[in-house]
């Protein structure tokens, strides 16, 4: 995983709630067998017309936003599936930032592991980033995750909470399969327990 | 198991019973007894073990089945779009390259990997259960935390048999008291997530409890907890109780003899004691629920079926008001217009949510004696190959074609359109399925959420009505 230590970078603002994920990425587009390759299909229903061209009003389309590195949205972004096709759609698009005042929780969960940072930040604040988005290609924010602040065009900071252990993988980019496995003994140990007698394996011989 | 002094939830108990460690911040490893895999949020997790050189920890506790790509036509021939084929010859290698057991297409026990768990008794209270799909929160029915989880995830439960999570909070939804005729476990999870809204939830295990809750049959427990996601939580669960253990015993993977006796023993200690903390409460009472359809895009967007359609100036939020305009205009909807009486060109019965027996019982007896409207398209997509054949043992088949209704093969089919089941550009739809999001069942289709009885009576009728008004009629 890329780390993510501070980015500076246009911000597209979509002032929408409940951006869910089959808006993201639609599930026809699910097919794939690779992590890679869905950013031209990001947004797909809102983004192309019905020939496959682009839609001039949304936002994603328009200069600067094509080049998006970070996303303000409204309420409970990444609602819905919990398809990571999602963020690794984003991801390819070129976003790495994700700001608003809620997330859903799969979502909010699988950004962290694709290096893409999420934000909560209160509406209100979300509504002034947003201002700042609209100013176009001359401002642009920094997101810097080790002081936990972003700094505005304006030169306002704004300060975020992030829980520490997912900032900690962030900053160094780790692979948490990695660490976990280091606690492999517990995990035997914990397999073992008398008081798991009750849980039955599952081969096939016994399957209808 | 540990002993607590003071009081616990149903989550708190099953949490406290897989927690392995806990790191310096408060994370735990989370032990995981079983994990479901599909084909289509899992070829990436395999090939991410291939690359580090990893092993899948436990094959014994892993089951992997077809459901989303696969066509629900004549299953002789092969898969006619290449990428729907690559993904499930792509599960086929993995499952045989790591030893997964396997629930190949042509198998009678094929089906929607959330109506097969339970089916086969893979899923049992008192587990943590998790599959790459939101909808895993299915299997909390059963008594057992089960959640969603991304395949970056996938990966870490194939190589480590564990999660690093922490604790969610604890809400309660209660629904007392005794529902009306034609009022199912979705119309009660739809005024739920109605009151509660789509991010309601979010951060919370939602424990469903009441006496309208326990009065439910485990397929109708399946059906409220399946839409928990739809509420925002992270997972929903019911109290294990006879009704329950009655369901578990007997099925293929499900202790036997001692051991079911054993594991029944230890299940009742799970419910929530008696004063137990929940962070959040809501309540409900069951006289109120009504027969209900969505009319927008967002699963909160619940109308009883005698409702008129909101209009923006309902909400003083403009980005609200935005919203609302934007679903209206999708929708093909009129603000202020009647639901009922809307035509619909689609009835959709199946998915994850309503395609178990009982649910097919419920569409059948609103079906039997009359016929499909000329206009509609209609339907049936069993959630499992046990389920039509059991359906076939009783009839309903029968009551369904001659009806006019489409009898179709198992799997997740016209819910989210990933398989050639899918509705054109400005279709409208009454679906059984979960979601009604823009393009979910197909670019530019029109979904309205309901019941299986509910859906059942738009495809007789042609239109979204009132089942309870078919109810009276005697055939």
């Amino acid at each position: 995983m890329e780390k993510f230590t501070e980015l500076t970078a246009i911000a597209a603002p979509m002032p929408n709630e409940n951006i869910d994920t089959d808006q993201i990425i639609p599930a026809r587009f699910l097919k794939t067998i690779q992590r890679t390759g869905l950013g031209k299909n990001a947004f797909a229903a809102q983004r192309y017309d019905d020939n496959g061209n682009e839609n001039p009003d949304f936002v994603l389309n328009k200069e600067p936003y094509r080049h998006a590195e970070i996303l303000i949205t409204y309420d409970n972004l990444g609602c819905g599936s919990s398809r990571e096709h999602a963020p690794w759609a984003l991801l390819d698009f070129g976003i790495r930032c994700v700001i608003a005042p809620s997330f859903a929780d799969i979502f909010f969960n699988n950004c962290f592991k694709n290096g893409i940072l999420p934000i909560r930040l209160p509406r209100e604040i979300c509504d002034e980033l947003m201002g700042d988005a609209r100013q176009g290609s001359n401002s642009r924010l920094t997101v810097d995750l080790e002081k936990q602040i972003i700094i505005r065009p304006d030169g306002n900071v704004v300060p975020f909470e992030v829980d520490p252990f997912r900032r900690h993988m962030l900053l160094e980019g780790l692979d948490d399969i990695g660490q976990t496995l280091a606690h492999d003994a517990e995990i035997s140990s914990f397999e073992h327990q008398a008081s798991r007698a009750w849980v039955p394996s599952i081969s096939m011989g016994t399957a209808k | 198991m540990p002993v607590s002094s003071s009081p616990r939830t149903l989550f708190d108990k099953i949490w406290a019973d897989h927690v392995v460690d806990r790191l310096e911040d408060g994370t735990c490893i989370l032990y995981i007894d079983r994990h479901l895999v599909h084909e289509v949020t899992s070829p990436q997790a395999f090939e991410g073990l291939r690359m580090a050189g990893r092993r899948l920890r436990r094959p014994d506790a892993t089951v992997a089945v077809v459901d989303h790509n696969v066509p629900t036509s004549d299953r002789s021939q092969p898969i006619e779009e290449p990428e729907s084929r690559l993904q499930i010859e792509t599960l086929e290698k993995n499952v045989a390259e790591f030893g997964v057991p396997y629930f190949p297409l042509r198998s009678a026990s094929q089906g929607i990997v959330h109506v097969v768990g339970p089916e086969q008794g893979i899923s049992l209270p008192g587990m943590t259960i998790v599959c790459g799909d939101s909808h895993t929160s299915t299997h909390g029915a059963l008594g057992a935390l089960a959640f969603g989880i991304g395949t970056s995830e996938v990966e870490h439960v194939m190589a480590t048999q564990t999660l690093l999570q922490k604790p969610a909070k604890n809400m309660r939804v209660s629904v007392e008291g005794k529902v009306g005729p034609g009022v199912t476990a979705k119309d009660i999870m739809l005024a739920i997530i109605g009151k509660i809204g789509t991010a309601g939830g979010t951060g919370h295990v939602i424990e469903f409890a009441g006496s309208a809750i326990r009065d439910l049959d485990m397929a109708g427990r399946m059906t409220l907890c399946n839409m928990s996601i739809e509420g925002g939580a992270k997972a929903g669960l019911i109290a294990p109780d006879e009704t329950t253990f009655a369901y578990v015993k007997g099925r293929p993977f499900a202790p036997k003899g001692e051991a079911f006796e054993q594991a029944c023993a230890y299940w009742r200690t799970l419910a929530s004691d008696e004063g137990a903390h929940f962070d959040t409460e809501v309540t409900l009472k069951a006289e109120d629920i009504v027969p209900s359809v969505t009319w927008g895009n967002s699963p909160q967007d619940v109308l009883p079926i005698d409702g008129v359609v909101p209009s923006p100036s309902d909400f003083k939020d403009p980005a609200q008001a935005a919203q609302v305009q934007r679903a209206l205009d999708y929708m093909g909807l009129t603000a202020g217009q009647k639901i009922a009486g809307t035509p619909v060109d689609v009835v959709f019965i199946g998915s994850c949510t309503n395609s178990r027996l009982e649910d097919l019982r419920a569409a059948a007896e609103v079906v039997r004696g009359r016929h499909v409207a000329k206009t509609v398209r209609a339907m049936i997509v069993p959630g499992s190959g046990l389920v039509k054949e059991a359906a076939e043992a009783e009839g309903l088949d029968k009551i369904f074609l001659e009806a006019g209704f489409e009898w179709r093969e198992a799997g997740c089919s016209m819910c989210l359109g990933m398989n050639p089941d899918r509705l054109t550009p400005g279709q409208r739809c009454a679906s059984t399925s979960n979601r009604n999001f823009e393009g979910r069942q197909g670019p530019g289709g029109r979904t309205h959420l309901c019941s299986p009885s509910m859906a059942a009576a738009a495809a007789v009728t042609g239109t979204l009505c009132d089942v309870r008004e078919l109810m009276k009629e005697t055939v």
